[in-house]
């Protein structure tokens, strides 16, 4: 993208505030301490304590830990890699129909000069984005399940349609993370100015080139944002999964909640441990994809 | 909700940690006093944490006077409407009112109730007492977590049904059962064939996961024997419910009370025990549920109770367990459509409630029960192969 020279200005003061921060630099590292110390017990301990249990095995009998690599290697075979695969999928595929679904809500809203629309759609979006969990699957069930009201009305199962399949579970993730992404993305577009859209006009640019060279180049990190928080919340959801589809849509989530918490497999704690280290790892690539995209963004969102 | 994931892991090995620590520093001394002792010389030698039998205290009145100095007992995993354990509470409290019954987390798993075990040794709060899977009380009986303890009624327990070591026993349970709703099932469903006409379309639910839910793996378990498998080979199980999720029938919804009563699960395979409640629960509510226990896959499974090792009240743990043995804590389960463990002595002596014993669910033949390799193997395959038949 070619450096509008309009905008060398706000550079420059970004590049006074790095400046100045650098001055500052060991005094802020001070007062950023407790935030230290509480991420370091908080995130770090678990994390340890997860890593931990996925490479050892504690014998039941002499109480004797050893080494092990087995537990990680059984994370990654057969139905476990089926689960990992099966959330990954359902959450790469969610959280881009949920971004796109998103991104369109919120620019009507954003264009739409109606202060009372806005504020009640943002409201409606707050809750709808918390509205998950067992409570959820349970509305799904009664209105869109085999015996649901809509299901009956208008006949869905001859349509095809089934709640407790891959599809059924992605629309209700749907339900949650749609408005999630108009939450994320609605202050993004408000940043979008007015004046650039104009400035394009007066060259002569249709709607179109403005958004191709100029809108989502400069939304692109925040759209790549909305859909990292989307993929990570649809990836660590369990209870809505874990009500409406038992185990016929393999999930990492549940097959975790099978090893740890049930009344039939025994001494699988570990291999529950492996599987959330797994989690932790993609996690951790989806951010790394993420994060260096997030510096470029603050240059133009302010 | 990843949070969650992750402090529960971490609850694990946090607790994990804590074990190791409390017992490098000295472990409660466990002396294994056999019992047998004449009570007048055991009386105040023999700490209740230790006793092996209510003789070893100096027989059921040492044991009562014990239980209320602790005056409180810590039970886990009881919810009030599976197999009558409100009434079961209820009655108990009301015969020792000094004894203050704490009941915690009513929808624990067994996994749950052993990690309370493990993470809360040496704390107030640990449960005493334990209603468990087989599969955990055995594993729980091989780390050493249980008390060994002979109820009174311990010699009328089938050996079949009892540790040697008197560290678990089993207590009730039931069989393998299809629950219908004959408002909206004009046809009822006998056995599993029945189950795969076409007529039962998006109408057929198991109690949860059978990966995670004991009542749902004794119905795949059911299924393989309705299916020309055995104890050892779970997998025409697996098949039979592949088969029912590919023609439709089979939804994977988890039956629940709330889902029978709505009539989302209008045909649910469990326990013979829970289906019967629901038939009892739901009367003039529009739902008139019907329960047969399938003659073509007969197949019964029963809990067992055990008493923790460390149990902070362990007078009060021992008294639950007599309680729970006499024919008045046998006869509540049985009120409950379950089958307690001495029913079979009970109905010979007279001492069963005949009223509760008529409406339990007609069976034809008799259980067998699947020796500890078969199950873990039938386990093993069903974790394996559950996901690929019904995805």
């Amino acid at each position: 993208m070619s450096a509008p020279t309009p905008t060398s200005p706000t550079r420059g003061t970004a590049g006074g505030t790095t400046l100045r921060r650098r001055r500052r630099g060991p005094r802020t590292w001070l007062a950023a301490l407790p935030l230290l110390a509480f991420t370091g017990l908080c995130f770090g301990l678990p994390l340890g304590a997860i890593a931990f249990g996925a490479v050892t095995r504690t014998d039941p009998g002499t109480g004797a830990t050893r080494v092990t690599g087995e537990h990680l290697a059984r994370s990654l075979q057969g139905p476990y890699l089926d689960s990992l695969i099966g959330s990954v999928q359902l959450s790469a595929l969610t959280a881009l129909l949920g971004g796109v679904l998103g991104v369109l809500i919120a620019q009507a809203l954003v264009t739409s000069r109606s202060t009372a629309l806005r504020s009640a759609a943002l409201t409606a979006s707050g809750v709808l984005a918390n509205f998950g969990g067992v409570p959820l699957a349970f509305a799904f069930i009664a209105t869109a399940g085999i015996s649901g009201v809509v299901t009956q009305l208008a006949d869905l199962t001859d349509l095809g349609w089934d709640l407790y399949s891959f599809t059924g579970l992605a629309v209700v993730y749907l339900y949650f993370l749609t408005p999630l992404m108009v939450l994320v993305i609605v202050p993004a577009l408000d940043g979008l100015r007015p004046q650039w859209r104009e400035a394009a006009q007066n060259n002569g640019a249709t709607g179109r080139q403005f958004w191709r060279h100029v809108g989502l180049p400069v939304l692109a990190p925040s759209l790549l944002g909305g859909f990292v928080l989307l993929f990570g919340t649809a990836f660590a959801a369990h209870a809505t999964a874990a009500a409406l589809v038992g185990g016929s849509v393999p999930l990492v989530t549940l097959k975790i909640a099978d090893a740890l918490s049930g009344n039939v497999l025994t001494g699988q704690e570990n291999v529950a441990l492996a599987l959330g280290l797994d989690m932790i790892l993609i996690a951790g690539l989806v951010m790394a994809v993420y994060l260096p995209l997030q510096r470029r963004s603050a240059r133009w969102l302010r | 909700m990843l949070s969650s994931t992750a402090r529960r892991g971490a609850a694990v090995l946090l607790s994990a940690a804590v074990l190791t620590t409390l017992s490098a520093c000295g472990a409660a001394p466990d002396p294994q006093q056999p019992g047998g002792a004449a009570s007048g010389d055991a009386k105040g030698k023999t700490q209740p944490g230790a006793a092996t039998s209510a003789a070893d205290l100096g027989g059921m009145e040492a044991l009562v006077a014990a239980a209320e100095k602790e005056g409180q007992l810590n039970v886990i995993a009881l919810p009030p409407d599976w197999a009558n354990y409100g009434e079961m509470v209820k009655a108990f409290q009301a015969k020792y009112p000094k004894i203050k019954v704490g009941g915690e987390n009513p929808d624990a798993t067994s996994a749950d109730e052993i990690a309370a075990v493990k993470s809360r040794k040496g704390q107030k709060r640990a449960p005493d007492v334990l209603d468990l899977g087989i599969a955990f009380a055995r594993s729980g009986a091989a780390e050493n977590l249980f008390a060994s303890y002979k109820v009174t009624a311990w010699d009328k327990i089938p050996g079949s049904q009892k540790d040697a070591d008197a560290r678990w026993y089993n207590d009730y349970g039931g069989y393998v059962s299809i629950g219908c709703d004959a408002a909206r099932i004009p046809n009822c469903p006998q056995t599993f064939a029945d189950l795969l006409k076409p007529e039962y379309k998006g109408k057929v639910a198991l109690n949860g996961n059978p990966t995670k839910s004991g009542s749902a793996f004794g119905g795949v378990y059911a299924a393989a024997l309705a299916n020309k498998g055995s104890f050892a080979d779970i997998q025409p199980g697996i098949d039979f419910f592949g088969q029912l999720r590919k023609s439709g029938n089979f939804i994977p919804v988890e039956s629940t009370p709330a889902t029978v009563e709505k009539g989302e699960t209008p045909i649910s395979i469990d326990w013979d025990y829970l289906n019967a409640g629901y038939a009892e629960q739901f009367k003039g509510k529009g739902v008139d549920w019907k329960v047969s226990v399938p003659s073509d896959g007969v197949y019964a499974q029963y809990y067992s109770q055990a008493i923790n090792k460390d149990a902070p009240n362990p007078a009060a743990a021992r008294l639950w367990m007599e309680f729970l043995y006499s024919a008045e804590g046998q006869n509540i389960w049985l009120k409950g459509h379950a089958r307690p463990v001495l029913l079979p002595v009970m109905a010979a002596d007279g001492t069963a409630d005949k009223d509760a014993v008529t409406k339990l669910p007609q069976v034809q033949g008799t259980p067998s029960f699947p020796a500890s390799t078969e199950l873990d193997k039938a386990k093993a395959t069903l974790a394996e192969k559950w996901d690929k038949a019904l995805s």
